[in-house]
């Protein structure tokens, strides 16, 4: 067994998801399954190899540094689910 | 045929000439959705000012605010409901961002804009692009038009759908793993993901950075071209799109190919595929000898290695990207008594099973003591994946393959079952990871009339190459006979 209920409850907490006690027991099997079939990537030698990050090798994109048109802070507020004034609002932070 | 049955191209003809208005083709698109949708459910949401969008094309294409060379104008297209258009909106099928509404359009959006199209709607996808059936959609599944009770494949299974249906005349999908070719495959149309940098993922809500690719669903090779010539191009807002011409990709379509080299992976011709996609593809190739091209047998030996090591590149990507829906900015918000436990809360509440899932093996393969088992691991895999293309793309000019081992499974066959499920993209997935553009494209239908898909998998930036074979053997195919 890699993943056991305490494994889940961990990555659970990184991952910022109040899972239910049914999702952590169904979590543990099936990931637990599914990295013993990812498993078999350690038959392959792969000491020397580089890794592929992109597909399509691109390196240092720059544009140059100039002002365009983007979002108003109106538009950009508007989605929110609470907002204060010209604010995100959001539970306290600091007790 | 009603004018929704027609492609792009014949409609196109029939506007030039002033046969037809496009207001003609959108009524006959409303009615076809009024008559079907219910029974396919290919979109999320349909906009209800398509006949107005008619209405004002002849003024824009008159006043220049639509290219006037574009062969895309007037024609009603459908978009997969992940890509971002403004005061449209959008939900990636989630319900994380069930009432989100983006402040701007992506760039293939802006694109056709100009080309003047008329947009149709919204389509159904499976939670951020996350299946291969589009039943983890939070707005419920679409069904094959092919037959009731299957599945259209997924994640763009609303765009290939609502183009089988008829309810399009094209549609945009994109494609992580499989998600634009697997559907094109299972409902019976055609589809293609570009090269990885060819088409903007600007305004596309992000899977898996590194291997998402928007491409065109449509009835015929003709029209994919046609679409793909739109939305082809150099982004400064991408910085992963590569700056080269992009060619009039019509011009491919030649029905000449002769002396064109087609590799056929012995791996991908595996115990566990559906005999009768098995001997459709086999006669598609037989079909393509006798056309003049040279077939060959070639090896992918690292193709095994694929489904694992997409599986941990996608989901750590994944689970980066989808770190964004906290409930502060926009979408879906769960009350908590902290910022932590509102977080929490909204995530819990907001993602689907599936998106957990995905989330939670992609945080497990980026944390702290796992990064070099799983994350480092599978992307030097990835390397060997993309190295047994280069080394086979230095002998043939393109490589056929089944798209899906199986025709269109029936609804909730694999959905408990994720290992399943994953592999059904086994023949879709290692393009993406080698960042190599492919087609699906009808090549039959098995005894219940389901239909079966042929892959064109091509060189990097060689759409042409795999459009020019595409189109030869759709000459033979679109008379009904699939082998000569």
């Amino acid at each position: 067994m890699k993943i056991d209920k305490k494994t889940v409850e961990y990555i659970a907490n990184l991952a910022r998801l109040a899972l239910t006690e049914k999702e952590k027991e169904s979590f543990t099997g099936q990931l637990d399954k599914i990295l013993n079939y990812i498993d078999k990537l350690n038959a392959l030698d792969t000491s020397n190899i580089e890794p592929t990050f992109h597909a399509v090798p691109l390196k240092n994109v720059f544009r140059d540094d100039e002002v365009k048109p983007s979002l108003t802070q109106e538009r950009a507020l508007a989605m929110a689910p609470e907002k204060d004034r010209n604010y995100f609002k959001v539970p306290r932070i600091i007790e | 045929m009603e004018l929704n049955e027609l492609a792009c191209h014949e409609l196109h003809e029939k506007l030039a000439k002033k046969e037809i208005t496009s207001m003609d083709i959108v009524k006959a698109v409303e009615k076809q959705i009024a008559a079907t949708e219910k029974n396919i459910h290919a979109y999320i949401t349909i906009f209800d000012d398509m006949e107005e969008q008619a209405r004002k094309i002849v003024d824009k294409l008159t006043s220049g605010q639509v290219d006037k060379e574009s062969l895309l104008w007037g024609i009603p297209v459908a978009i997969k409901d992940n890509i971002c258009m403004d005061g449209r909106r959008t939900t990636a099928g989630s319900k994380i961002l069930h009432n989100f509404i983006p402040p701007y359009d992506a760039t293939v959006i802006e694109k056709l804009k100009n080309a003047g199209v008329i947009f149709i709607g919204k389509t159904n996808m499976d939670e951020f692009a996350f299946g291969s059936s589009t039943e983890t959609s939070n707005f419920g599944p679409t069904i094959n038009p092919s037959r009731e009770g299957r599945v259209p494949g997924g994640s763009s299974g609303g765009s290939a759908a609502a183009v089988a249906a008829d309810e399009a005349i094209l549609s945009l999908g994109s494609d992580t793993g499989g998600s634009i070719r697997q559907p094109a495959s299972l409902c019976g149309v055609v589809g293609m993901k570009p090269t990885y940098g060819r088409v903007s993922r600007y305004g596309l809500i992000a899977f898996g950075s590194s291997l998402d690719q928007i491409g065109p669903f449509s009835r015929d090779v003709t029209d994919c071209a046609i679409l793909l010539n739109a939305l082809s191009g150099y982004d400064s807002r991408d910085s992963t799109s590569v700056n080269r011409p992009v060619p009039d990709y019509t011009k491919a379509l030649t029905k000449n190919i002769r002396g064109v080299k087609i590799g056929i992976p012995k791996e991908y011709f595996i115990e566990g595929i559906n005999a009768e996609v098995k001997k459709a593809v086999e006669r598609a190739i037989e079909t393509l000898k006798k056309l003049g091209a040279e077939v060959v047998e070639i090896s992918l030996p690292h193709t095994e290695y694929a489904v694992a090591t997409y599986y941990i590149v996608a989901t750590a990507e994944a689970s980066s990207n989808l770190a964004r829906y906290d409930g502060v900015k926009y979408g879906h918000r769960k009350e908590g008594t902290s910022i932590v436990d509102m977080y929490g809360k909204t995530r819990a509440d907001g993602f689907g099973k599936e998106a957990k899932r995905r989330i939670m093996l992609g945080t497990y393969a980026l944390s702290a003591g796992y990064y070099d088992a799983y994350y480092l691991k599978a992307n030097k895999v990835r390397t060997l994946i993309r190295q047994d293309f280069e080394k086979v793309f230095a002998k043939v000019d393109v490589i056929i393959t089944p798209t899906s081992p199986t025709p269109a499974f029936k609804i909730g066959e694999k959905l408990d079952d994720p290992l399943k499920m994953y592999l059904s993209d086994i023949f879709t997935i290692s393009a993406n990871l080698a960042g190599i553009p492919g087609i699906s494209i009808p090549c039959g239908l098995t005894k219940n009339d389901l239909p079966i898909g042929l892959q064109i998998l091509g060189k990097h930036f060689d759409e042409e190459g795999i459009l020019r074979v595409a189109y030869a053997y759709e000459q033979i195919s679109k008379r009904g006979f699939y082998g000569l």
